[in-house]
């Protein structure tokens, strides 16, 4: 068994044991832990296996499931691949840590919640580690269920109409790609004689196809991964499952669960259909720069805590996209490890917000203000992830950040300095929260009003004493510290020292551009 | 003309211990920074001993360095430390770039930055502002905000490329931004340290798009590849890349356009005004030019805007400046001002960018004397920033008005002190240039002169002359005035920033010093055309307008008596001059209000419009009665409804390719 394999069936067997434990709450979650922890162990190793200057996809196996349509369940990763999984494995832990004194709805225990995020993991993993094409849409499709029950199950009041509304949405889309995805198989037919979904040979293929054929086998693709990685105006679901979902499910919303849509970009829609690509990049481009300007105005504008994280990431799916179809390596190896530091960075931030909410009871922005006075430690950690996630030098977002636009630039000048403004409104919609929220005197009605228990006084300065008999609203506790500084070393590390994740992605990258077959723009320097 | 004087001046490998090991320049200050940081209440005791010392010890390495070099033939040295951002064709190392022009900077920030963090261990030992934990808490982040903006800075200068160079600009923006924001409790503060962050970010966009301009036309981006090849760029791209470096300038250093964060900066405790505010951070765009000077010296479009720039910043600050009551915001745009001078030194090309740097060097020393001076003022002062509360306090507080008199002195160019050499230097080779631009830049150089001796005049009589005003007065809380001077902490740093007022200027020209030593970094001073004025009269010129403006504020301030109140009648100018010559208005007309309007309205749009439509769709693909109902009402059933709907799209779409 590879090590893929195991990190695919780790996880699942840890839902089940989870689910199966007949035991206090407190020991399905360190079971839950303990299966996370295992597997963040093992992706270690699996990195540690990987060798950038090897084959295309490595780790691979494959097991014949319906012989009578060549479909095999076939797994193997790239670089890009490597990374997301890494990622998962690597949040996992932290979101388990976080939500493990979130509040449930009435009847719905730990247990459970945990078992279904393990459920998530496995298939996520899955989904980026899968190299057949029908086998790929199979798992789109699947990792829908666990997420419909943890936003539908477990979330806030509406949390109904966002489960359903999600579910439609991606589902909807999985139709659409498998369509795509049978017009390859019968291409290929006609082609070869032979019918398959394995993804190298249908990118062989396809790739010779006439230009009409790969429009429509790219739109259809297209469609499916541009609402998972919300490319305006496919994005409705996503606010609204962020303001509905538990702060823990939405860090693997934002964090990997829309990534599988730019993977989608990079691993499925580049290479099969590489002249559409081309083609209809202006298409993707229009949609990415809009998505970065849009998304950093919504920012900016919105009123709830958690439906901002949501519009933080639909800009950044922008920057993601400019990346992916500018075809330069720089943009591309730019827009691969966004996808890594955006989770790194919107996982924080939206942990970070969690911690806010989960003090002051209210998602509204204006409940709050002067929060760094009483809580400090927790004003730093907003400010960490906020930097981030406005692409200050340093951090780890700037290096993705930087190389998309630097790369971008050569081939698609005009709409990188349009995006070039979302630079601007990043620091706009980042800072402008944090002034509400953490700076000026103590005031707003979560924090007053937390102040006012029983036994305190109205006097928003009792708030200030750490500590002190009437402090209501705690600084940050060893659990949340723990759940945040390996973010924070990652946030840095990254950004001064991002060259071992580089060096990863970029071989994967120059193998996309070539299966496209473009150049890039800058050629690299003889020796200097 | 000649282009490439670097190609004479090759860059050598970094050699010797101490060559090696520069990285520990910017080391020290950032683990002070980390400690102090990280530390928590155990650090209150000895965080500002640690914060001084970093500094004070990256001053010793950058005087031992600076030292080591003197004798260098080939004195302009790379140190290659690692590869930060290696993707294909791009190669963005991080390294280090030792030459003069990045030396004499690094000392100047370690130098005034280690007088500033001591004068800090006074001025902050009492903060009232922040409650949490007691004002050592306070201090020893404070100390931690200035030890992190140290080191961004000497990233700034000392990094080997644009990208590193890049890195230290945003670093230091994140630092000011920290600073100007420390009294977090102050509603202004925070809308302060917003407005600067994301004002200089603008700029940052314009030397971003620079950087990625050079390497889409050379595949580089650093220094020693860039400026060799320079010469292949076109004129255009050599214009565009000017320009949008300019444009970073322009929002580092709070040049018009983007000058209105500056004065509002000074939210910040003032010795962040003296160091981040006046002598260095704010200084960044003077560096990026002269830095970039091989390309500016191809480019002649390019350093007219950066002269223009210059010629108009420098009498917007003066003009402000006299308008101004409050003695924090008056130096901010006396700042702006004297910025103005050093872009438009260095817009002059070889002929100025030796010159801007020399009125760099010197005001930093009497701008960050006269900030420390201010902030000894109002620390005797019950924190009074307004001038119209003052009078009469030389008596008072005899150290720190003698030091504030040499800054004054120096600054508005009294002959033989810094500011004379530096500034008279740079209104000569202003008027050196021949034509129209001679008279128009030479000009507005002289009459800047003239104008920064009045308001500076004002602020001195305001300030320490005349009737006590403050006497029968009490402050917001019902206090009254009790002035004092300054413990020695803070007055030994104002003494030994005066003797740099007094001697700079004469140090660094006598025998060309400095010129001489930037020029492997710089090139050769180029001496000025024929000017349009003869040599001898300039300086004549310079101090007689200096007199004149001097003798007009005392016409106006120190003859008559200075009402508490503010005059109300004033005339159109001074009301202008007021309102910041209408900067922030303008700034809220064309750019704030438009773009909350378009972020309030697309909200709006977004919840009733995309969704809108959105969820019409989803209700009429859901179903043609209650689909979505039932949607909602059980998902396992639905999602067997889904699966069979896909199931059957997939058979039939086997059927209709024909297979098998």
């Amino acid at each position: 068994m590879t090590l893929l394999l195991a990190l695919i069936l780790v996880p699942l067997v840890g839902a089940v044991v989870v689910g199966l434990l007949r035991g206090t709450d407190r020991a399905a979650k360190l079971t839950a832990l303990a299966f996370s922890l295992a597997e963040l162990v093992i992706a270690a190793a699996a990195w540690g296996g990987y060798d950038p200057a090897g084959p295309r996809m490595q780790l691979t196996s494959s097991v014949e499931w319906i012989p009578a349509f060549g479909i095999e369940l076939s797994f193997g990763v790239d670089g890009i691949a490597l990374v997301m999984i890494a990622v998962i494995a690597l949040l996992m832990p932290l979101v388990l840590g976080f939500s493990w004194g979130e509040r449930l709805p009435r009847g719905r225990t730990h247990g459970g919640f945990f078992s279904l995020l393990l459920v998530e993991q496995a298939l996520t993993v899955a989904v980026f580690a899968a190299t057949d094409v029908f086998v790929f849409y199979v798992l789109f499709e699947i990792m829908l269920i666990p997420m419909y029950f943890l936003i539908g199950g477990y979330g806030g009041p509406r949390r109904r109409y966002a489960a359903v509304k999600f579910f439609l949405y991606s589902f909807l889309g999985g139709l659409i790609m498998l369509a795509s995805a049978l017009g390859a198989y019968a291409y290929a037919v006609e082609v070869t004689g032979q019918g398959t979904f394995d993804w190298a040979t249908l990118t062989r293929v396809l790739g010779q196809a006439p230009t009409s054929v790969q429009v429509w086998i790219f739109l259809g693709f297209f469609l499916a991964f541009a609402i998972k990685a919300p490319l305006v105006p496919f994005h409705t679901w996503l606010p609204d499952a962020t303001e509905q979902a538990p702060i823990g499910v939405v860090v693997i919303v934002v964090g990997v669960l829309d990534k599988v849509g730019t993977f989608g970009f990079l691993r499925y829609s580049l290479p099969l259909t590489p002249e559409a690509s081309q083609l209809l990049a202006p298409l993707v481009l229009v949609l990415a720069v809009i998505g970065v300007l849009y998304g950093s105005l919504q920012a900016y504008g919105q009123t709830d805590l958690k439906r901002f994280l949501a519009y933080v990431s639909i800009a950044h799916f922008g920057f993601m996209a400019l990346g992916i179809f500018a075809f330069s390596t720089q943009a591309m190896v730019g827009a691969a490890s966004y996808m890594v530091n955006h989770s790194i960075a919107t996982g924080m931030l939206v942990l970070v917000v969690g911690l806010i909410i989960a003090r002051g009871g209210s998602t509204r922005i204006a409940d709050y203000g002067g929060m760094s006075g009483v809580t400090p430690l927790l004003g730093g950690m907003l400010l960490v992830a906020g930097l981030s996630t406005l692409s200050l030098p340093g951090t780890n977002s700037f290096v993705s950040e930087f190389l998309v636009l630097i790369g971008s630039f050569p081939t698609r000048p005009v709409y990188t300095i349009l995006a070039t403004v979302g630079m601007i409104l990043a620091a706009v919609y980042v800072l402008w929260l944090y002034q509400r929220v953490m700076q000026g005197p103590v005031s707003g009605d979560a924090l007053v009003g937390a102040a006012k228990g029983p036994g305190a006084t109205a006097d928003p300065n009792t708030l200030s004493r750490p500590g002190g008999r009437h402090a209501v609203i705690g600084d940050l506790g060893p659990r949340e510290l723990g759940v945040l500084a390996p973010l924070v070393v990652l946030v840095i590390g990254l950004g001064i020292y991002p060259e071992p994740m580089l060096d990863v992605i970029t071989p994967s990258v120059e193998a996309t551009m070539s299966e496209v077959g473009v150049t890039d723009p800058v050629a690299p320097q003889g020796g200097n | 003309m000649t282009t490439s004087f670097l190609a004479a001046e090759p860059v050598r490998a970094a050699a010797g211990v101490l060559q090696s090991n520069a990285w520990v320049l910017i080391a020290l200050p950032l683990l002070g920074a980390a400690v102090l940081l990280l530390v928590g209440r155990r650090g209150n005791a000895w965080g500002h001993v640690l914060g001084c010392a970093t500094v004070l010890a990256a001053f010793g390495y950058g005087l031992a360095l600076f030292a080591s070099a003197l004798g260098d033939p080939h004195p302009v040295r790379d140190l290659y430390l690692f590869s930060w951002i290696p993707v294909n064709a791009l190669q963005v190392d991080f390294g280090l770039r030792l030459d003069p022009l990045s030396l004499v900077f690094v000392l100047l920030i370690t130098g005034v930055g280690s007088l500033i963090h001591i004068y800090s261990i006074g001025y902050m030992a009492h903060d009232q502002q922040g409650r949490t934990g007691g004002a050592n808490t306070e201090r020893r982040r404070f100390f931690g905000y200035l030890n992190l903006f140290v080191a961004a800075m000497l990233v700034l200068v000392l990094g080997n490329g644009f990208v590193t160079l890049y890195l230290g600009w945003e670093g230091v923006g994140l630092a000011s931004y920290l600073l100007i924001g420390f009294w977090q409790r102050r509603r202004t503060a925070g809308a302060a340290a917003t407005k600067a962050f994301v004002m200089n970010r603008i700029g940052d966009v314009g030397l971003a798009l620079a950087i990625f301009l050079l390497f889409a036309k050379l595949g580089t981006t650093q220094y020693t590849e860039v400026f060799a090849r320079a010469d292949e760029l076109s004129s255009g791209v050599l214009l565009a890349i000017t320009l949008l470096l300019l444009l970073g300038a322009c929002g580092k250093s709070g040049q018009v356009p983007l000058q209105a964060w500056l004065p509002d900066a000074m939210e910040g405790p003032t010795p962040v005004s003296a160091l981040i505010h006046a002598a260095t951070m704010v200084t960044a765009g003077v560096y990026l030019i002269a830095r970039a000077n091989p390309l500016y010296t191809l480019s002649e479009g390019g350093q007219l805007a950066v002269t223009i720039v210059g010629a108009v910043t420098l009498l917007v600050g003066c003009v402000i400046g006299c308008a101004y009551d409050d003695i924090k915001k008056v130096l901010a745009y006396s700042t702006v001002s004297q910025i103005g001078y050093m872009i438009l030194a260095v817009g002059l090309g070889p002929a100025g960018y030796a010159l801007g740097i020399m009125h760099l060097l010197t005001h930093g020393f009497f701008k960050a004397g006269l900030f420390l001076g201010a902030g000894s003022v109002m620390h005797g002062m019950n924190d009074e920033v307004d001038m119209r509360r003052y009078g009469g306090l030389y008596r008072y507080m005899p150290i720190t008005f003698v030091t504030f008199a040499l800054g004054y002195l120096a600054l508005i160019g009294f002959p033989f002190l810094s500011g004379y050499y530096s500034k008279d230097a740079i209104i000569e080779a202003a008027f050196g240039q021949g034509s129209w631009q001679g008279w128009v830049f030479g000009g507005a150089a002289a009459l800047g002169a003239g104008l920064t001796a009045f308001y500076m005049t004002r602020l001195v009589l305001m300030t320490f002359f005349g009737p006590r005003r403050w006497e029968n007065l009490t402050t917001a809380d019902g206090e009254k005035y009790h002035p004092h001077e300054s413990p020695a902490v803070m007055t030994v740093p104002m003494i030994l920033l005066a003797v740099g007022s007094v001697g700079a200027g004469a140090f660094f020209t006598f025998g060309e010093r400095l010129v001489g030593y930037l020029t492997p970094a710089l090139g050769e001073l180029e001496e000025g055309h024929a000017g349009v004025l003869p040599h001898v009269l300039i300086p004549v010129l310079t101090v007689g307008l200096s007199a004149l403006g001097a003798l007009a504020a005392w016409l106006f301030v120190g003859r008559r008596r200075v009402e508490v109140a503010r005059p109300q009648r004033v005339s159109p100018v001074v009301r202008a001059a007021r309102a910041d010559l209408y900067g922030n208005a303008i700034n809220r007309a064309l750019v704030v209000r438009p773009t909350d309007g378009l972020a309030r309205g697309l909200v709006t749009v977004d919840s009733r419009g995309v969704d809108g439509a959105v969820d019409g769709l989803a209700g009429f693909l859901g179903a043609a009665s209650h689909g979505l109902r039932r949607w909602q009402s059980g998902f396992v059933r639905s999602y067997a409804l889904s699966m069979f709907t896909g199931g059957v799209l997939l058979v039939a779409a086997m059927l209709a390719v024909g297979m098998p």
